[in-house]
């Protein structure tokens, strides 16, 4: 099946029961297959108005206690931040897949781009922390579909899958697992009594038990600034205290919600870091350069926010040169050159969008970085 | 670049034609039945129909990183632009196939194995053109054998609507059966049309 079909399949069998979209391409399929899919389970599939009626709609059907999700790409995408912000300042569990095309605007609609990454961290307005996970493959699709419903579950927020073009429309094999092999994670309700509940009275590790509209609770629900009742408090100690647990329950849980893939690290001279397709160009010139003996080595983000600072930080130094591969004019290189620190160089090997990254293209750069001088 | 352990198939044509399905088909073939690893990835324009487009599937015994391809050993041309496109990406010793009554080849010096069938119009005798994409596969299966036949057959079948099994079956047989006539000399293949 294809990438967009896996994440349809994963969805499912994460508990999503409810999917508000608008078709676009590469993420029809998405959309396509849950539209035949969820009727068959008993959820609910919508097709919206627009993207932004789909953002509102996902977040009021996961207050109404049922996992959602949409797809979208680019042009949509962007209809989505505001209402991606009220998810994140409602702490509303849902998952929001971006089949990446080449942008701005219209771009081309049918060919590969990696050039939302920026956007998926800083698209809505205001200070936030994000999570976005970027797969491989199909069966990727697959597997951090189910991680993204379980990390939106667990820490209450927008969780933004962030595929491309190529992935959600390549068809490979996809090995989907035993449903009692896999984890399923859903948010954490209410232990108190109905009068001692406040909706946003967070537990030590920041993060508030979760009533579902109709459980009994009283519950308060605004984009507004608010307290621990869900109330708008205006003022800027409420904002304080509100913007630190929101950045603070994922900045302080990165280590638990950070992952890559790490190949031939323990003696890499060169380092290259990537995600999504362009990663698989980017092991496959890594090996390549293994085989003419030059000791490349690859970091593959699977999650791309928060990204991986302290693992750059202690893998720069002892690295001749680290390069970011990905098909943008340069963002996610952007923050691999601010973690590195100045401790090695820090190159870019990318294109604009319309094509993958060809492997010589890398293997060029990791050949040079291996001889230039320090 | 590619591996030789590597099988690199390029399917052309225009959109409507079954291109995507074709190559779905295949991968499915050495992915579900034959127990191997592939990819497919397309490329297509924003037409739903009329648009170049095209299939690229890599067949292979070990994990496949980079999906395109480039130089492919098979390239299935099904329409003159595709074939005029493509043409010289085609490896050298490779092969190349194409729908006799939409394609008119160029001479070349470029060596390199060549069966042409008519598959729109084979497909069209057996009730609808739809299905020329599959009379090619059955074609491909008897001239190049990437897969197992059987392999074929049963994604074929797996992949089409059910109320058109018994026809794309037939589709997918007169492509084999054709294929095999040629290599042992019973049909002598069309003369095909050319470019001057």
């Amino acid at each position: 099946m294809n990438g967009d079909e896996a994440c349809c399949e994963a969805a499912l069998a994460a508990g999503c029961r409810f999917f508000a979209g608008y078709p676009i391409t590469p993420a029809t399929e998405v959309a396509e297959s849950m539209s035949r899919r969820l009727p068959e389970i008993g959820g609910i599939y919508i097709q919206m108005e627009d993207e932004i009626a789909s953002m509102a709609a996902i977040l009021g059907a996961s207050w109404g206690g049922v996992k959602s999700m949409t797809s979208t790409s680019g042009p949509g995408f962007s209809l989505m931040m505001e209402n991606i912000g009220l998810g994140i300042c409602t702490e509303t569990p849902c998952v929001v897949c971006n089949v990446q095309r080449a942008g701005p605007s219209t771009g081309l609609p049918t060919l590969v781009a990696q050039g939302d990454m920026m956007q998926a961290r800083w698209g809505s307005h205001g200070h936030y922390e994000i999570i976005a996970l970027s797969p491989s493959s199909p069966q990727e699709m697959f597997d951090f579909t189910i991680r993204a419903f379980n990390l939106s579950e667990y820490y209450r927020l927008p969780v933004i899958l962030l595929a491309d073009e190529t992935i959600g429309h390549m068809n490979e094999r996809v090995v989907i697992p035993q449903e009692e092999d896999i984890e399923i994670v859903n948010r954490r309700k209410p232990t108190v009594s109905r009068e001692d509940y406040l909706p946003y009275e967070a537990d030590a590790d920041g993060i508030a038990p979760m009533a579902n509209c109709g459980d009994g609770y009283r519950i308060h629900v605004t984009g507004l600034t608010h307290d621990d009742r869900g109330y708008p408090a205006m003022d800027a100690k409420a904002q304080e205290k509100m913007i630190s647990r929101l950045v603070d329950k994922i900045r302080k849980n990165r280590d638990k919600i950070i992952r890559t893939q790490n190949l031939y690290l323990d003696d890499a001279e060169v380092v290259v870091v990537s995600y999504g397709i362009s990663a698989r160009s980017a092991m496959q010139a890594v090996r390549d350069a293994r085989n003419e003996g030059i000791k490349a080595g690859l970091i593959k983000l699977d999650t791309v926010w928060p990204f991986p600072e302290e693992l750059i930080r202690s893998v720069a130094p002892r690295t001749r040169a680290m390069i970011m591969a990905e098909i943008n004019g340069g963002q996610m290189a952007l923050e691999l050159e601010r973690s590195a620190g100045g401790a090695c160089p820090v190159s870019l090997v990318s294109n604009l969008g319309g094509k993958i990254l060809h492997p010589g293209l890398i293997l060029n750069a990791v050949a040079k970085a291996a001889t230039e001088k320090p | 670049m590619p591996d030789k352990r590597e099988k690199h198939i390029l399917i052309t044509g225009f959109g409507g034609q079954g291109i995507v399905m074709a190559g779905d088909i295949l991968g499915k073939a050495a992915t579900l039945y034959d127990h191997k690893h592939a990819t497919m990835t397309q490329n297509y324009g924003p037409e739903a129909r009329g648009g170049a487009c095209s299939s690229q599937v890599i067949i292979s015994s070990e994990e496949i990183l980079f999906p395109c391809v480039e130089e492919p050993e098979i390239l299935v041309c099904m329409s003159q632009e595709a074939y005029t496109k493509n043409i010289k990406s085609l490896r050298p010793e490779g092969t190349l196939i194409w729908d006799t009554d939409l394609v008119r080849t160029r001479k070349t010096d470029a060596v390199f194995k060549a069966f042409n069938i008519p598959a729109t119009r084979f497909a069209e005798q057996l009730g609808t053109k739809m299905m020329a994409n599959i009379v090619m596969l059955g074609f491909l299966s008897a001239v190049e054998p990437l897969v197992h036949a059987e392999a074929l057959k049963k994604a074929v079948l797996e992949s089409v609507p059910a109320a058109t099994r018994d026809n794309n079956l037939r589709a997918f047989n007169t492509g084999r059966e054709y294929g095999h006539s040629i290599l042992k000399g019973l049909v002598k293949p069309e003369p095909g049309k050319h470019q001057d």
